[in-house]
């Protein structure tokens, strides 16, 4: 084990070497960039025994991704924003073909108004594509999550692609201290890439992508669904096993920060959970007791586990860095209400959509966010709210 | 139903998966054998698969599957395939 000064994005490509890809097929976007640059440095010095492919696009660099894949190597590719809504054909097909790709996305705000900052709009808009999509708060969790994702990607309970999501900027190129594991350790957890039980095999020929009429298309969709709940076995059991070897156990499906005695609670993705937790350390300081529940995956969305963590609390805030204009919620807390309404006993739900386009979040902002969660709690206002919203008038 | 299926649309290759298709069929390619050249660009052409290589070098047409669209007759740089009409057809 080896203690580097790593951003988020050079911290996923150590990770993209760990797990031994062999594949990569990219196109270059802020703030994704610097992940497909490290990649190719590691390739140009024999580091990593991979094929590098600069593609002319981002729809390029998935059917890439899918033609590899499909012949049996292991693949990665990284978007942000635009890329990945050009891309976005393809990233159905990837999952429809089962098809076990890691993709990292910097997460990055929708043009226009162009913008180049942090904001969740982009993956939310790939929610339905049937990738599995996961977050993380830190460099070292990105790192970790991308050797876990080809795990959970190549178990064959699953086969789906998996999207790793790791805040623009705010992760994507801070600097943070990471452990960096031996290969010898990552291959205890990941074993060399075998071919999938479908894959192009020249003396086998068979044809990929047929067309299902009616009769048997349900039938494969059913599929996908059933390997999304099998999904979220293996991330939970991923996650448990590399805790065995690294000592790094980050909860499964969520993060459950000071909750076991907590009354409130803030529901997040993302790196500003840091910035939550330190909110819940300072309310609690004065007497509040408030927990963070942190979503590593939104799909498959963990609504048992959500449920669980929630237990004895009165009321929770769902923070969310993206919208669906139109939706009265934000995404998530749209989400989060549909996982606890079948429930005998569940908590006050107050969405908040803040944050978007890369606006800053602080400790305080949260904190404020507690206390208007709180109110509304009494006031019995569960109408979700812009939150730092400048001087906007209503009528 | 959904267990019998594999995980994503595969399909593989069936010799006559549609059926006899040569039934389909209004014209056929004859070949004249002492003008064939072997040069293959029916074999190479034809987009059923329908022509037969065989040990000689030489080809030949299997009648089963061949729809008699006449790309073989059209492409022969010899003229050894002429299209004669099916009996039972006008």
């Amino acid at each position: 084990m080896a203690r580097a000064v790593l951003s988020g994005n050079e911290a996923v490509a150590v990770g993209v070497k760990l797990a031994r890809v062999q594949v990569v097929a990219a196109y270059p976007i802020t703030p994704q960039t610097t992940i497909v640059e490290k990649i190719a440095e590691y390739v140009d010095r024999g580091e990593l025994k991979a094929r590098f492919m600069a593609v002319e696009s981002e729809h390029s660099a998935m059917a890439a991704c899918i033609g590899a894949a499909a012949g049996g190597a292991r693949v990665f590719t990284a978007t942000s924003s635009q890329g990945l809504l050009y891309m976005s054909e393809m990233v159905f097909w990837a999952a429809g073909a089962r098809l076990p790709i890691v993709m990292a996305v910097a997460n990055r705000a929708v043009a226009p108004p162009w913008s180049i900052w942090c904001d969740h709009n982009d993956a939310l808009s790939q929610r339905d594509a049937g990738w599995i999509q996961l977050w993380a708060e830190s460099a070292q969790e990105a790192m970790d999550m991308v050797i876990q994702a080809y795990r959970v990607a190549e178990d064959e309970r699953v086969l789906l692609p998996v999207m790793v999501n790791l805040d623009g900027f705010l992760l994507s190129h801070a600097y943070e201290p990471v452990d960096v594991p031996e290969q010898s350790l990552v291959g205890r957890f990941l074993p060399e890439k075998t071919p999938a039980p479908y894959w192009i095999d020249p003396s086998e020929p068979r044809s990929y992508g047929t067309i299902a009429a009616p009769d048997t298309y349900m039938e494969f969709r059913y599929k996908l669904q059933v390997s999304m709940g099998n999904a979220a076995r293996a991330i939970e059991e991923a996650d448990e096993e590399w805790g065995k070897l690294t000592g790094r156990r980050y909860g499964g499906l969520v993060e459950r920060y000071r909750c076991d005695d907590a009354e409130i609670g803030v529901i997040l993705a993302g790196s500003w959970a840091g910035d939550a937790k330190e909110a819940a350390d300072l309310l609690r300081r004065k007497g509040l007791r408030v927990g963070v529940i942190r979503l590593r995956a939104t799909r498959p969305f963990p609504a048992d586990e959500l449920a669980e963590a929630v237990e004895g609390m009165d009321a929770v805030a769902v923070v969310d860095r993206a919208f669906s204009p139109g939706l009265p919620s934000g995404v998530l807390a749209a989400e989060v209400k549909a996982a606890l309404y079948d429930r005998a006993r569940r908590p006050f739900v107050k969405g908040f959509v803040a944050g978007l386009g890369g606006r800053d979040v602080t400790p305080l902002d949260f904190a404020t966010i507690v206390e208007l969660t709180l109110r509304s709690f009494k006031e019995g206002r569960g109408a979700t709210e812009w939150y730092g919203l400048r001087g906007w008038r209503p009528w | 139903m959904a267990n019998e299926l594999p995980i994503t649309a595969i399909a593989v290759p069936t010799k006559g998966a549609a059926g006899r298709t040569g039934l389909w069929r209004i014209e056929r390619p004859v070949i004249d054998q002492s003008k064939c050249v072997k040069c293959l660009l029916c074999w190479l052409y034809c987009p059923e698969g329908a022509i037969v290589r065989r040990e000689d070098g030489g080809v030949e047409i299997d009648y089963e599957y061949c729809k008699g669209c006449g790309i073989c007759a059209n492409e022969c740089p010899a003229k050894a395939v002429t299209m004669v009409e099916e009996e039972g057809v006008g």
